[in-house]
């Protein structure tokens, strides 16, 4: 793991009308690294998320994504960026192989047939490479937005609630492919409200309350319980 | 080069998915026939009448199906969030302008296509030799669908002239200035949105 951070989150305070979802919240994540960013509805997590991606602007502090700011540069920033959001961000009526081309023609890559077919392979996808994605389960399109992120290998991946709506060997199987991410060096953002055993691939957690980091400690040998007594005592303090 | 490739992306997938769906098509269709129907019904069969306001109607539902495309293809891109995704892709955002700009103008172009056929079934009307300048005409007036209707009052009544002189049976040289007309603000319309769709799209 390498010890310059190469996302850098500095203060950042973000304004709804007069809500302030956001407060001067910072946090580093380094290369290889994964951090679970914990949080209660509304707590303002996909918010920062959105900042990171470059899709909010914050009304004040700063953000980088190695050494880029993510509002003053953002065509810097989105080359090395992979985001697997809410929405799959697939069309219904392409293929597997058809989505994935797209993508990455849109992302100015070069979509090769092989390198096509090893992405879909790698979330076992291949059988059902040439079907329509209108055909997919919740979980199926999940894992073809893994695989358009692993075509692009980003530096960083941010994941917004990835494991929702999975069953348990889909689960598994993802955590798989983020260990491996992690290993190749891949700094991860995971956003999510659970504390079920997918918190097993983030090497530190995040509280954020009351628009603030609550909480940022390594998971070390946590327990999903000892998670939850850590999230209850620094989420209600703060919110 | 990659500029290219990746407005041409985004028009092939568009059109595919319409291919596939059908989904617009089917509504542009059934609209237009639709919207035929009540003209003829309304209008009867009074020749000198139907001679003075079938440019308008021809026009008329021109716009409004393309407004309804438009429509439709945005939506698709909200579907599963595709939007984020799209404003996400480095590089410059008017390739994917242009790309649905292209898009959208071929499936206007199938549309208008059926629309002038079941135009001439139902109004009884030879074509003949009107129809080359009319597809002049019709090429340029269908990239207008794209702005605003404020914006595109200036054009319309430009097409809706020029296709009235066509059907008379002038040539297209009597309606050049109207063609000259359509031919500039369709250049001036597409530079601007190139030049623009990017500082929109972030804002």
């Amino acid at each position: 793991m390498s010890v310059e951070p190469v996302v850098r989150i500095i203060g950042v305070r973000k304004v709804f009308g007069l809500v302030a979802v956001l407060d001067s919240v910072s946090l580093d994540i380094r290369a290889g690294e994964a951090v679970a960013l914990l949080g209660a509805n509304g707590a303002g997590k996909t918010t920062l998320l959105k900042i990171l991606a470059t899709l909010l602007r914050p009304t004040r502090g700063a953000a980088t994504i190695a050494g880029h700011d993510v509002a003053r540069a953002p065509e810097a920033v989105r080359p090395l960026l992979g985001v697997v959001a809410h929405g799959a961000w697939v069309y219904d009526d392409l293929t597997a192989r058809e989505n994935l081309r797209f993508w990455a023609t849109v992302g100015g890559l070069d979509a090769y047939a092989d390198d096509l077919t090893v992405a879909l392979a790698g979330v076992g996808l291949e059988r059902v490479a040439d079907a329509r994605v209108r055909t997919f389960s919740a979980g199926m399109k999940r894992r073809l937005s893994l695989a358009r992120v692993m075509l692009a290998r980003p530096r960083v991946l941010l994941l917004d609630e990835p494991f929702a709506g999975l069953d348990q060997r889909a689960r598994k199987w993802l955590e798989g492919r983020l260990e491996a991410m992690k290993a190749a060096g891949t700094a991860l953002l995971m956003v999510t409200h659970s504390f079920g055993r997918e918190l097993g691939i983030a090497d530190r957690l995040a509280v954020l309350a009351g628009g603030r980091i609550a909480l940022d400690t390594a998971r070390g040998t946590l327990g999903p319980d000892d998670v939850q007594r850590l999230y209850a005592a620094h989420a209600e303090e703060s919110a | 080069m990659s500029y290219a490739r990746r407005a041409l992306a985004v028009a092939w997938k568009d059109l595919a998915v319409e291919r596939r769906s059908k989904e617009t098509l089917n509504a542009l269709v059934f609209f237009s026939l639709l919207l035929l129907f009540v003209f003829q019904f309304t209008l009867g069969g009074d020749r000198e009448r139907l001679a003075a306001v079938l440019p308008g109607v021809l026009w008329l539902g021109f716009v409004l199906s393309a407004l309804l495309a438009l429509g439709r293809t945005f939506l698709v891109e909200r579907e599963h969030d595709c939007w984020e995704g799209l404003l996400l892709a480095p590089g410059d955002k008017s390739a994917i302008y242009l790309g649905k700009l292209a898009g959208n103008l071929a499936l206007m172009l199938v549309v208008e296509a059926l629309v002038l056929g079941l135009f001439v079934v139902f109004f009884d009307i030879d074509l003949g030799r009107a129809l080359p300048g009319l597809l002049v005409v019709v090429l340029l007036g269908t990239l207008f669908p794209v702005l605003l209707l404020p914006v595109q009052v200036p054009v319309l009544l430009a097409t809706v002239k020029a296709t009235e002189a066509l059907l008379l049976g002038e040539p297209l040289g009597a309606v050049g200035h109207w063609v000259k007309l359509l031919l500039a603000a369709d250049v001036v319309y597409v530079v601007v949105s190139l030049l623009t769709f990017d500082v929109v799209l972030e804002a």
